[in-house]
């Protein structure tokens, strides 16, 4: 189509034709674009069935505590609080863990050990998040309700975030699952972006007569920062995102509560759970209105991850080349 | 002087020795969900697991074979549908594309990857079920094949750009056309790449569950067709993990164990595949 244009071009163009370039171009092409197109239908179908909320209810959809499906009120508040305190809790469990473990792959372990340990931590990574939450109500809600809860209760019960009683599931459980789930996202990336880091900046800093943690600390994980950070959003998104073990574990209950042991409700839960008994539009609607939010939370953080991430690694090359 | 430097070794070996702590544990939880699989798992997988329909509720016994039939059905289904997608689009970013339709498509690529499975659970729905007017197996590969589109399309192009210029300009030199080219040299000497990434795609969404809770939706009996609401493992192990009955948790774990094990052998047979080398070697 684009060589059919003036005379000189359109024998070229048939040429081509003949060997079937142009054909094998254009039917690629078509195949790419549907990709564009999907993504496109995404969010116009997200953003046209949720139209009946937005307007109803505004932008006191996400400050309003009720959600109350009999009488027609729908408030999105426990869902963002719940959304929010699971990946926080789920981010300070891993961040330290994840980066811990990167700095042993990156730095420390020979080459050999530490593509085996990142082999199993890539398999890590594909365990799908129904067996988390499988193991989550099986194994972590009992200790959750028998071990830990008593541990922290005991002294700390003072504490809003510590009170009782436990029933097992809640933000905290879904927190830990959460965390056990992002920290192969967090190891890999991160473990990528340290072994960016040029040769130099370890050698400069161990010549100046820094100690091997101090080099790694105070040069390699400086120099990492950016490249790191995209990998903390990058696992960040997958935990608001994160479906099945969430809703297994967090005890599906529409409150904001203080304690962490409390149950709760996540936005990506209640579009699970209620999602095919939704009766009514605006009740569909707001769901997808929540649909609409995740997509645009994650949207967001997965943009900055990725330039964080380039950057990082574009700066590495750029000074060891 | 002295005791400072020591000082300083100290936490040094000290903090070094944590960071190895850390790699240990996350390393040691993949071991002990494969354990606990096996262990809870293995007690209680039997033939009718793989042979038999579900039993109504509150009788004991029966297995899930409509479960692994549907499964086996929606995969397929939705590799027909994404990976001609994933791949082909993949080509055309590779060999084809100008840079500003190339940059459009991979843009959209990662914002898809990056979408949550719930999100295009919804999407879905609107698409195929509303218009269909049932769930059905078709939603469920729709939702799960465009999870699959741009793994297979990222991977594809990266892995046809890996390809030496030597063998592109070889082809040329002897006067085949671009796509003769592609066709016959390009793709062939990438295909182990390319292969290893639809495997790595399929293992991703054989265990999704979120996108198929209102497509597929699921099903006590086997069902005949597509266009039926359709049973799928990982769908009957969160029902069965949340519900109330004894020997319905005894099948979750089996359908776990067996759901685990599919999906870390096609894992660990890609990337086996990979590692056998491409078969021609980098710049």
């Amino acid at each position: 189509m684009k060589g059919a244009g003036p005379s000189a071009g359109s024998r070229t163009f048939f040429s081509k034709l003949r060997e079937g370039d142009e054909i094998a171009r254009l039917v690629t092409m078509i195949f790419a674009a549907t990709v564009v197109v999907i993504v496109a239908a995404l969010v116009w179908e997200l953003w046209t069935n949720s139209a009946l909320p937005r307007q109803k209810f505004g932008f006191h959809f996400f400050v309003t505590e009720v959600w109350d499906p009999i009488a027609d009120q729908y408030g999105a508040l426990p869902f963002v609080y719940g959304t929010l305190v699971t990946s926080i809790v789920a981010l300070l469990i891993a961040v330290p863990l994840g980066i811990g473990a990167a700095i042993f792959l990156a730095e420390l372990a020979p080459p050999r050990v530490s593509d085996t340990l990142q082999f199993f931590i890539d398999l890590l990574a594909a365990v799908p998040s129904v067996i988390y939450g499988l193991l989550g109500v099986f194994i972590i809600v009992p200790v959750m309700r028998t071990v830990i809860f008593p541990a922290l209760n005991t002294p700390f019960g003072f504490l809003p975030i510590f009170k009782g009683p436990s029933y097992g599931v809640g933000f905290f459980t879904a927190g830990i699952v959460l965390a056990i789930m992002v920290i192969p996202y967090i190891i890999s990336v991160s473990r990528e972006v340290l072994l960016s880091v040029p040769r130099d900046q370890r050698e400069a800093a161990l010549a100046l007569g820094s100690t091997r943690w101090e080099s790694t600390w105070k040069v390699v994980v400086p120099f990492a920062r950016t490249g790191i950070m995209g990998s903390i959003f990058l696992a960040l998104a997958r935990a608001l995102g994160e479906t099945m073990a969430v809703t297994m574990v967090i005890g599906n209950t529409p409150k904001v509560a203080a304690s962490l042991f409390a149950p709760g409700y996540s936005i990506a839960a209640v579009i699970a759970n209620e999602f095919t008994e939704a009766t009514g539009d605006l009740y569909l609607q707001s769901l997808i209105e929540l649909g609409l939010v995740l997509f645009l939370l994650t949207f967001i953080l997965n943009g900055l991850a990725r330039i964080l991430i380039i950057v990082t690694t574009q700066k590495g090359s750029g000074v060891a080349g | 002087m002295n005791a400072k430097l020591r000082w300083r070794k100290f936490v040094s070996n000290f903090m070094l020795a944590m960071t190895g702590v850390c790699a240990f544990v996350s390393v040691l939880v993949l071991f002990f969900i494969l354990g606990y699989l096996v262990f809870n798992g293995g007690a209680s997988i039997n033939w009718d697991f793989f042979t038999k329909l579900p039993k109504p509720v509150g009788e004991t016994g029966g297995g899930m074979s409509n479960a692994i039939i549907g499964s086996g059905k929606i995969l397929l289904l939705a590799s027909i549908f994404g990976v001609p997608i994933g791949f082909l689009g993949g080509v055309y970013l590779a060999e084809f594309s100008g840079k500003g339709m190339a940059s459009v498509v991979r843009y959209a690529a990662d914002l898809l990857n990056g979408v949550p499975s719930i999100v295009i659970g919804i999407f879905a729905y609107g698409v195929v079920v509303l218009p269909l007017k049932h769930f059905s197996a078709y939603a469920g590969a729709f939702a799960l094949g465009m999870m699959m589109i741009p793994i297979t399309l990222r991977s594809t192009e990266e892995f046809l750009k890996n390809v030496p210029r030597m063998l592109r300009e070889g082809a040329m030199a002897l006067g085949a056309s671009k796509w003769k080219t592609i066709a016959t040299v390009i793709v062939p000497a990438a295909y182990r790449g390319i292969v290893t990434a639809i495997l790595l795609a399929l293992a991703r969404v054989a265990g999704e569950t979120a996108p198929l809770l209102f497509t597929a939706f699921g099903n006590r009996f086997a069902s005949t067709s597509f266009s039926q609401p359709t049973a799928t493992l990982p769908v009957m192990i969160y029902t069965y993990a949340v519900s109330p009955y004894e020997d319905w948790h005894r099948q979750a774990w089996a359908a776990g164990l067996v759901l685990l094990g599919l999906i870390l052998i096609i894992n660990i047979l890609a990337r086996t595949i990979l590692s056998r080398g491409i078969a021609v070697p980098r710049s």
